[in-house]
């Protein structure tokens, strides 16, 4: 399945990537899932292993790490929020 | 007029606090919050932020306003409500953010108003980054901010 993914704030900085789009192997079907895929490409994508304080959204939606990823869903990873 | 916006421009407070009850009589009641640049002192250090950029996620942070807004009005008696979010560099005294929040009585305009504060604080995909002298850094999350917005659950 392919999917968008985006990246803010410091993230965004961390990784030096602010979207790209990927082609996931099926047995990748979940947030936390994609989100240790990313984190083996190793180096500073290790800032999204599990534990790491990072916050997800699915199509515009915060969502927790077994919510299931979906073809053409943007999903999107961020520091917790600091608004107001 | 739309509920939401999320903008670089500025905003008029008087003229914004003044729309929630133009030309209506059921208005008896108006409460709202201004959040501005603070320029915080580093800790331990003499110099001070020096201005402020936000960045926030177009799209999600207008639907998750939205979203905030329409739990605020399942659980008050409300006749308006109005939230303006600026993103982009921001020097200290600049206006950040306004919630006004219009009904009959004070009781819900004001719970309305800190809640959805409280809720935008914790929901709405806006991160901080503070200039100062020794360069930009981001604003962590604070505890206090989930445990605000916590006290309005169950």
């Amino acid at each position: 399945m392919s999917i968008k993914v985006l990246y803010f704030a410091s993230l965004r900085e961390t990784l030096g990537y602010s979207h790209e789009t990927l082609t996931l192997p099926d047995t990748i079907d979940t947030v936390g899932a994609l989100r240790g895929h990313l984190a083996k490409r190793g180096g500073a994508w290790e800032a999204l292993q599990e534990g790491r304080n990072v916050r997800a959204a699915i199509n515009q939606e915060m969502v927790g790490p077994e919510s299931v990823v979906r073809d053409r869903d943007e999903i999107a990873f961020f520091p917790p929020v600091t608004g107001g | 007029m739309s509920q939401v916006s999320v903008q670089e421009a500025d905003f008029d407070m008087a003229a914004e606090t003044a729309a929630l009850s133009a030309g209506r009589g059921d208005v008896g009641a108006v409460a709202t919050f201004l959040g501005l640049v603070r320029a915080d002192k580093l800790s331990g250090e003499g110099s001070e932020v020096t201005a402020m950029t936000l960045e926030h996620y177009p799209g999600m942070t207008e639907k998750s306003l939205e979203a905030i807004i329409v739990e605020a009005e399942s659980r008050w008696s409300l006749l308006g409500v109005r939230v303006i979010h600026r993103y982009g560099r921001l020097l200290p005294g600049e206006r950040i953010v306004f919630v006004g929040v219009a009904s009959a009585h004070r009781g819900d305009a004001f719970a309305a108003c800190e809640f959805i504060m409280d809720y935008l604080k914790t929901r709405a995909p806006f991160w901080k980054k503070e200039d100062t002298p020794e360069g930009g850094r981001w604003v962590d999350a604070r505890e206090s901010d989930d445990s605000a917005a916590s006290r309005w659950e169950a």
